[in-house]
C-alpha cells in the first residue's frame, strides 16, 4: 500500500482520528482501491509508533462508518464506496478548515482573491493527483 | 483476570509531610498505563511503595497479589524496574553492565538485551561511564528488558532523552506489549509520548488521584467552549466544573471537567451570539486539568468501567 501516513500527536486531533482520515483520505484519493487490503492492526501501529489498541479503534470506526469492512479472519479491506456524512458535519468541517485558512491569510496580509487562488489550487491538485493514481491503476493488468 | 497491581487506600507521610493521600488503583494485565503529574505529586512514592522499597503510612499494595511489603523473590523477578535517572556503574562496559544485571536473575534473554543496545547504537564495549543521557537509558532499558519480565515500571523512563532516543524508547515499550499478558506502568510530562502508546492515563495531583481513564475520555472531559457576545460578555456564572474562564473584549472562554447537558444549558443561558465547543489538545486538557487555576474537586472516571 502506498499509503503514507504521519501522526502529530501533540495537536488538537485526536490520534485515532488522524488514523481515520489518512485512510479516508487515501481512499478518496485513489491510493487505496475498494477491495485492497489495509495493514494489520499491529504493522501499522509499530511502523507509527502508536498503541495498537488506537490504531484498532480507527479501524472500527471506518468500518462503522462504512469505509472499510472486516472479512473473517482475513484481515480488514476497503469497503464499496459509499456517502455516509452528516448534513451537520459537512457543514461543520468545512467551514472550520475555512476559518484557519482566513487566520493564515489575515496573517500573512493576504487579499480574500489571493486565499482563493490558493484553494482553487490546491482544490485542482488534489483532483489531478486522484486522476493520475486512477489512470495508473487502470493501466494495471 | 486477576490485576497485575492494586493500590487499595494508600497514603504516605515522610515526616509530618503527606505526599501520598487515599490513593486507590487497579492496573489490569496486558495494558500500557500512563502515570502524569507534576513534579512532586507522589508519583514516584507511589512506585516505590508498590515495589516495596517504602512502606505504606496507611493502606495496601500489592502486585501480582502479593503485599508490596513482602515480596517474593519469584514475583521480584516478574517486575522489571527503571528508576528514574538511569543509574549504572560507569567503571563498567556495556557487556559488563549486562552480565552483572543477568546474574541477579534466573531467566535473561541475550538476545533482547544485545537487539535494545543496537537499537540505541550502543556498543559491547563501551564504558558507561562515557555514554550519553540517550545512551545510558538504552543501556538501562536494555538491563531492564533482559529479563522478559510480565510488569514493566518506568520511572520517568525518557527524563533528558532527545527526540530519537525517545522515539526507539516508545518503540521498544510497543514491542514490549505484543504479548498481551505484559503490562506497563510508566510515568512521564511528555504528554505526546503518553497519548502515542498509552492505553490509560492516571493523573495525580498533590498526592491524589485526580483521573483514571483512557486519554480520549480525559480529552472529551476537559472541554473549552467559546461563547462570543455582542459587546462586553457578562461575568462568569457559577459553573460545575470550571477549571478556567478567560474574558477578552467580545469572548468568554471557558474551560470545564466533565461537563454535562445541564452545564452546557447555563453557558447558553447567557445568551450568547455562538457557542462552540472546542476540542483541546492532551497538554491544553492537563494542563488545564492541574494547572494552579480552578477548584480541585473533580475526578475523570471512564464511566461503564469494565
Amino acid at each position: 500500500m502506498s499509503l503514507a501516513f504521519s501522526i502529530l500527536p501533540a495537536s488538537d486531533v485526536p490520534i485515532f482520528r488522524q488514523v481515520m482520515q489518512q485512510v479516508q483520505l487515501g481512499v478518496v484519493m485513489g491510493k487505496l482501491q475498494v477491495g485492497e487490503q489495509v495493514p494489520a492492526v499491529r504493522v501499522l501501529a509499530e511502523s507509527l509508533v502508536i498503541n495498537p489498541n488506537t490504531v484498532a479503534r480507527a479501524y472500527q470506526e471506518l468500518i462503522r462508518d462504512g469505509v472499510l469492512e472486516s472479512r473473517q479472519g482475513r484481515g480488514v479491506f476497503v469497503a464499496e464506496r459509499r456517502q455516509d456524512f452528516s448534513g451537520e458535519e459537512r457543514g461543520i468541517r468545512p467551514r472550520r478548515s475555512a476559518e484557519q485558512l482566513c487566520h493564515e491569510a489575515i496573517l500573512l496580509a493576504a487579499s480574500l482573491p489571493e486565499a482563493r487562488i490558493a484553494v482553487d489550487a490546491a482544490w485542482k491538485n488534489l483532483r489531478d493527483e486522484v486522476q493520475q493514481s486512477q489512470n495508473l491503476k487502470s493501466k494495471k493488468p | 483476570m486477576n490485576p497485575v497491581i492494586e493500590i487499595k487506600g494508600l497514603t504516605k507521610y515522610y515526616g509530618t509531610k503527606e505526599i501520598v493521600r487515599d490513593l486507590s488503583l487497579t492496573v489490569p494485565p496486558g495494558m500500557i498505563y500512563g502515570f502524569l503529574g507534576r513534579n512532586g505529586t507522589g508519583k514516584t512514592t507511589t512506585i516505590r511503595v508498590l515495589l516495596g522499597f517504602e512502606e505504606p503510612t496507611r493502606g495496601e499494595t500489592r502486585v501480582f497479589g502479593e503485599d508490596s511489603r513482602r515480596l517474593s523473590p519469584a514475583t521480584r523477578a516478574r517486575i522489571g524496574y527503571l528508576p528514574e535517572g538511569h543509574h549504572v556503574y560507569g567503571w563498567m562496559t556495556v557487556a559488563e553492565c549486562g552480565r552483572f544485571q543477568a546474574s541477579f536473575f534466573k531467566s535473561w534473554n541475550q538476545e533482547i538485551f544485545d537487539a535494545v543496545i543496537t537499537h540505541f547504537r550502543l556498543t559491547k564495549s563501551m564504558k558507561a561511564g562515557h555514554l550519553s543521557r540517550g545512551q545510558c537509558a538504552g543501556l538501562c532499558l536494555a538491563m531492564t528488558l533482559a529479563p522478559e519480565p510480565e510488569l514493566l515500571v518506568l520511572d520517568d523512563p525518557a527524563l533528558g532523552l532527545d527526540p530519537v532516543a525517545r522515539r526507539s524508547l516508545l518503540q521498544s515499550m510497543l514491542y514490549v506489549t505484543r504479548r498481551p499478558e505484559r503490562t506497563i506502568l510508566f510515568s512521564s510530562h511528555l504528554l505526546s509520548d503518553v497519548e502515542r502508546v498509552a492505553d490509560r492515563i492516571v493523573v495525580m495531583d498533590g498526592g491524589v488521584l485526580r483521573a483514571d481513564c483512557t486519554v480520549d475520555q480525559f480529552r472529551s472531559s476537559v472541554r473549552q467552549y467559546i461563547l462570543k457576545f455582542r459587546g462586553l460578555p457578562p461575568p462568569t456564572p457559577e459553573l460545575p466544573g470550571l477549571l478556567e474562564s478567560f474574558r477578552t473584549d467580545d469572548q468568554l472562554a471557558i474551560t470545564l471537567a466533565n461537563p454535562t447537558a445541564d452545564t452546557e444549558a447555563l453557558l447558553a443561558a447567557l445568551n450568547p451570539v455562538s457557542l462552540e465547543p472546542v476540542e483541546m489538545s492532551l497538554e491544553d486538557a492537563f494542563v488545564s486539568y492541574v494547572g494552579e487555576r480552578g477548584e480541585k474537586t473533580f475526578f475523570i472516571r471512564e464511566p461503564d468501567k469494565k
